[in-house]
């Protein structure tokens, strides 16, 4: 592996310094050896081009994902007339929806993962550090949580107390952070004992900062592999939700909701599942992918 | 081991009974009655029908009784079917659920184990990187953008297997439904795999078989499969539960009789009984899944031991 990174790359490597050779922080180690991982800066290409085009297309586009056109009902995707993506069955303009549903489905990806990593990294840090008692009750009631059944939970929650996005962004975070809480605990307990937060403890850092300064930045590597991976299964388990009809409301619109309208008419007009499911499932595998790479580059573990 | 099984066991009862009262409050909470959404009732009706159902006592005397009524196993009487319990709707449904979802896991198993084993062999070839990479779209696409395919190819285009519907006596039906719920975990079991395959591969004992002259082929099924196959034991059990609680679209979209459905239409018309047992037989059926692959875990691996 060394070897092909010389080869491939030798212009990235910087020359070492004869005298003091530079070290190199582990953020700049990782992106060099990222950049050596093709899969992964391709994902990171490919979502990059559409997080572009879903934040650019609406903006300049002259529809919007709204408006019904009734005598352009159900056109196929054709380079002339402007639909490039055709018409959905109220005549509104795919490419537009298409958009709008990466739009939404990314941000409530990206929404819900923050809730998740932060509940999790601050429940899984404070669990590992301050350990004994403490620990073990926090570490218990993660347990539990784990035996609820959460897609049934999540389904109540919604159908009880209404579809609103908030609720969904919510009741997805509440679910995916036990995963990071686990993760967090099991590194923090492996640092608290590391000379410099016993220098932190002993020039009287108290002990809320040791966890946010300096515990958590050192768990960061694994929290941005693990924040990467939920945001895919979050995106997931929203289409699900909207694929059940709980999902986001009409007008508005996620690629779950545009793929579950598409699959009641999977055999009449294809196009109309087959352009949102490409986009999701191209958003979802280029996610888990760079997850994969970043877990290569930044796992300590995997050196 | 036995005290450690005894142990466990009485673990799982704390977490079951917090399982339960948290259902219970929950759909308690929730606004609106179960008999509220119907056309008005007279109000010495509603009356007669919530003391029937007990919903007229106090909070706690209803989940007291809940309660007492659960250990009996009795879930009570569905709100929505007149004349039909809980009990009896999870009687009808869950054996499709428990079948379909068998079906998927075994077949995820047959598919994924032999190419997970394959991928490591050959690793970092075309052949590790293209069925790797395959495995990620099985993890990518949803199952609700398979199942239809799968129904407008082979149930459609080829006339094959029904295309959805439900005969007792008809493993047909079985097929598509099951296949749609495996695909995610034909990934899952073959990327497993192949992680713990090639970890097992780097380790001493493999390097010490094969410095003793033992045939490839037997370092393989004899040395490093056993070892390798062990994080799978613990994959399963939460797996299990999760084809069960997962085969909820796959009811919706294939028309089955599985309690999924009978939980999602109880959601919607507020059939609190129904929800709240289905919900509770999900927790105990994830409580005893996770319980199984850990026992199991300790009884396979000599090196955890308590």
């Amino acid at each position: 592996m060394s070897t092909l990174q010389v080869a491939a790359g030798g212009h990235a490597l910087p020359a070492p310094a004869p005298a003091a050779p530079a070290g190199r922080s582990l953020w700049s180690d990782a992106l060099l050896r990222l950049k050596h991982n093709r899969p992964a800066v391709l994902s990171a290409i490919v979502l990059g081009l559409i997080v572009l085009a879903a934040i650019v297309v609406p903006w300049i586009s002259p529809f919007n994902y709204y408006t019904p056109q009734w005598t352009l009902l159900d056109q196929p995707p054709a380079w002339h007339g402007g639909h490039i993506f055709g018409t959905d069955d109220l005549g509104r303009d795919m490419l537009v929806r298409v958009m709008w549903g990466c739009r939404i489905s990314l941000l409530i990806g990206m929404v819900a993962s923050v809730v998740s990593v932060l509940i999790g990294v601050l429940w899984g840090a404070t669990a590992g550090y301050v350990g004994g008692h403490v620990d073990s009750l926090m570490m218990r009631i993660v347990d539990i949580l784990y035996s609820v059944p959460f897609i049934p939970f999540v389904i109540v929650l919604v159908v009880m107390f209404g579809r609103d996005l908030f609720l969904i962004f919510v009741a997805i975070g509440a679910v995916s952070w036990l995963d990071i809480a686990r993760i967090v605990r099991g590194q923090t307990l492996s640092l608290r004992n590391k000379e410099f937060i016993e220098a932190a403890r002993a020039s009287g850092v108290k002990g809320p900062s040791i966890v946010v300064r300096h515990l958590v930045p050192n768990l960061l590597g694994i929290v941005v592999i693990y924040a990467t991976l939920t945001v895919p299964s979050v995106i997931l388990f929203e289409a699900f939700l909207s694929f059940l009809g709980l999902g986001v409301q009409a007008p508005m619109t996620s690629l779950g909701v545009l793929v579950s309208d598409g699959a009641s008419e999977l055999q009449s007009y294809p196009y109309l599942l087959f352009i949102p499911a490409i986009f999701l499932a191209l958003i979802v595998y280029c996610l888990n992918y760079l997850g994969d790479g970043l877990r290569d580059v930044l796992d300590p573990k995997d050196r | 081991m036995l005290r450690y099984t005894i142990a466990r066991f009485a673990g799982a009862v704390p977490t079951l009974l917090i399982i339960i009262t948290l259902a219970f409050l929950l759909l308690h909470a929730a606004p609106g009655g179960p008999f509220d959404s119907q056309k008005q009732l007279p109000p010495a009706i509603k009356a007669n029908v919530e003391r029937m159902y007990h919903l007229d006592e106090p909070l706690y005397e209803q989940y007291f009784r809940y309660l007492g009524n659960i250990l009996r196993g009795d879930f009570g009487p569905s709100y929505q079917y007149r004349d039909t319990t809980v009990n009896e709707i999870i009687r009808q449904g869950f054996p499709i659920d428990a079948l379909i979802g068998g079906a998927a896991l075994l077949g995820a198993l047959l598919i994924g184990l032999p190419i997970g084993i394959f991928a490591a062999l050959r690793r970092n070839t075309a052949w590790d990187h293209i069925p790797m990479g395959l495995s990620m779209i099985g993890i990518s696409v949803p199952v609700f953008v398979v199942a239809p395919i799968l129904i407008l190819v082979f149930a459609v285009n080829l006339r094959w297997l029904p295309a959805g519907g439900w005969a007792r006596s008809f493993p047909l039906h079985l097929i598509l439904p099951a296949a749609a719920l495996a695909a995610p975990y034909i990934a899952y079991v073959a990327r497993l795999m192949r992680g713990s395959m090639v970890e097992v591969l780097n380790s001493p004992f493999i390097l010490m078989a094969r410095a003793k002259g033992v045939p490839e082929r037997l370092v393989i099924l004899r040395h490093a499969m056993k070892p390798a196959l062990m994080p799978l034991v613990s994959f399963l059990g939460p797996a299990f539960a999760g084809v069960i609680t997962g085969s909820i679209v796959i009811e919706t979209i294939f028309g089955l009789p599985g309690i999924g459905r009978a939980f999602v239409d109880g959601a919607l018309n507020r059939d609190y009984t129904l929800v709240l047992g289905v919900t509770i037989l999900y927790g105990v059926l994830i409580v005893a899944c996770n319980l199984l692959a850990d026992l199991s875990y300790s009884l396979l691996d000599p090196r955890v031991r308590y």
